[in-house]
């Protein structure tokens, strides 16, 4: 049996996130009152409450804030992971992401390296994961077709 | 500010741990009248002195909302206050304040606090398999809209494990970190939990090989380092002055409490390393006049080890970065100079749920009381409880005092 991934589904807040990924772009929002770095996205500021913050494209690089290394499946259908290399990502911008590392060896990961993004397209989305910054491969990924 | 300490813990009730497949099931409603009764003649109370009450409101079986109002008829309680607590392993130490509080506002006498864990009969249609699927996410929602569904789910960001682990990791890059050290925990609570009849590892000794050579869950946790989920449940009653004074026990005053609820998930805490333990215990601490010095017991919420280690640093018993040192310099035993999770923590006792926290505030309650059995401090005056709920999402501290 193969189990599905849960996968997200966009809410007309968070749409330009998910159709920039699409186009292999970051983009996240900051707050035209307070001027600070707003994800996971929403319709307000989470710092002053301003509504409606602008969308900005970034470079979608930072560092590696905190990661594990799952040796179990944190849901089964996630067994093709694993061992997942669980991550949250501080993007330049100071914004913290919950993701995974992909193209990085368990011994190679250390809190504190600098990360890329890659665009991970599965099921008519694209999820944003990231590699470290000294790799040099395809910065997309085309899962097989589920 | 805060309390005046008007209100004490004056009885408690407590299912045994027992692994789930053999432990008796009950409607959540039963569990409530049985753990009530049991509470109130702890303390010596009557049912109709009964007043007030907190009840979990999350996996209530048999009531989604209007829980209080059903728990009231089922109990054929008259309440003055009725209150549900949703703050996951944090809710025990909630419950107790905001009892406490409902108590010196003058408009109860007398609260049950209670938390039902066994599971519930099976209905004639259910399956224990459906079950199983229904509650495959946990305390995770996966409806349309929920921020988890979309930002956390999809990359396998899922239940406890793995968000304590990450801290534990970054915890690990910054300060450093002593595996043994933090087998150490779980080794030293082993020891108070052998010296408690109920815990569910009662008998059971552990070496610090023995939790390193345990199998690895989520790096660097190992899982022995995991609390065991069990079915349980549990109850305390708080009682205004009046009462309090003519209870069986030494009534063990609330004076200080503190609560913090910060984010969900720990990656969007701006600093995962500063947990809300460390205000909710300022502010208790500051409530009470007393300081970590002040201490004779504490009764830390051990979901993981890590949890500890932060509260440990977080509370302020030592110092942010000095954590590992702190737990190899000091024996952890209930014969100890830093009793610590005295009834065996829940890594020991077992983690019946979001009644988990309960055993906390009960061994708190039993060394004040000086019935804590084998296991007794010598002399204990004052107690440091905490509780945490979900990944350092929501925590909360409580002071309890002798006269």
């Amino acid at each position: 049996m193969t189990a599905t991934k849960p996968l997200p589904h966009p809410t007309d807040t968070s749409a330009p996130f998910w159709n920039a990924l699409r186009e292999r772009k970051v983009l996240i929002q900051r707050c035209g009152a307070c001027g600070s770095w707003v994800f996971y996205p929403r319709h307000h500021c989470p710092h002053c409450l301003a509504a409606d913050p602008t969308w900005v494209a970034v470079s979608g690089k930072g560092t590696l804030y905190a990661y594990t290394i799952a040796r179990i499946p944190t849901l089964p259908e996630f067994a093709d992971e694993a061992p997942q290399k669980l991550a949250v990502i501080a993007l330049d911008e100071g914004v913290h992401i919950n993701s995974t590392l992909v193209f990085v060896d368990e011994g190679d990961t250390v809190i504190g390296m600098r990360v890329r993004p890659i665009f991970d397209d599965r099921g008519g989305m694209t999820l944003l994961r990231f590699a470290p910054a000294s790799y040099d491969g395809p910065t997309v990924i085309d899962a097989a077709p589920d | 500010m805060g309390l005046k300490g008007h209100a004490a813990l004056v009885g408690a009730a407590q299912y045994r741990p027992e692994k789930y497949a053999t432990a008796p099931k009950a409607f959540h409603l039963d569990q409530v009248a049985d753990l009530g009764r049991r509470a109130l003649a702890d303390a010596g109370l009557r049912a109709d002195q009964l007043d007030g009450l907190v009840v979990n409101g999350p996996w209530f079986h048999e009531a989604n909302c209007f829980v209080p109002a059903t728990v009231a008829e089922h109990l054929g309680a008259r309440l003055n206050f009725g209150e549900v607590i949703d703050l996951g392993g944090a809710s025990s130490v909630g419950a107790v304040w905001r009892a406490a509080a409902a108590i010196e506002l003058g408009i109860c006498q007398a609260v049950l606090c209670v938390i039902p864990q066994r599971m519930a009969p099976l209905g004639p249609d259910e399956s224990p398999n459906a079950m199983a699927r229904a509650s495959r996410y946990g305390g995770h929602s996966t409806v349309y809209g929920a921020p988890e569904a979309e930002f956390d789910l999809p990359y396998g960001h899922m239940a406890q494990n793995t968000g304590y682990a990450m801290i534990a990791q970054r915890y690990a890059a910054i300060h450093g970190y002593d595996p043994a050290a933090m087998a150490k925990i779980v080794v030293e609570q082993r020891i108070n939990a052998c010296a408690n009849p109920e815990a569910i590892f009662f008998g059971k000794q552990l070496t610090v090989d023995d939790v390193l050579a345990s199998k690895m869950v989520a790096d660097p946790l190992h899982v022995l380092e995991i609390v065991m989920p069990v079915a349980g449940g549990a109850a305390v009653i708080v009682a205004n002055r009046e009462l309090a004074r003519h209870c069986r026990h030494r009534p063990a005053w609330v004076v200080g409490f503190g609560e913090r609820i910060e984010t969900k998930s720990p990656s969007y805490a701006p600093d995962m390393l500063s947990t809300p333990i460390g205000p909710a215990s300022r502010t208790a601490f500051a409530m009470a006049g007393l300081t970590p010095a002040d201490i004779d017991v504490a009764e830390i919420y051990d979901c993981y080890t890590i949890t500890v280690l932060l509260t440990l640093e977080d509370a302020g018993f030592c110092a942010k970065g000095e954590g590992m040192r702190f737990l190899r310099e000091h024996d952890l035993t209930f014969r100890g100079d830093f009793p610590l999770n005295t009834h065996g923590g829940q890594l020991g006792f077992g983690q019946a749920g979001s009644a988990g926290g309960m055993s906390q505030v009960i061994e708190a309650i039993h060394q004040l009381q000086g019935r804590a059995g084998a296991r007794q401090l010598p002399r204990c005056d004052i107690a440091y409880v905490s509780g945490t709920g979900g990944v350092m999402s929501e925590q909360s501290a409580l002071l309890l005092q002798g006269d």
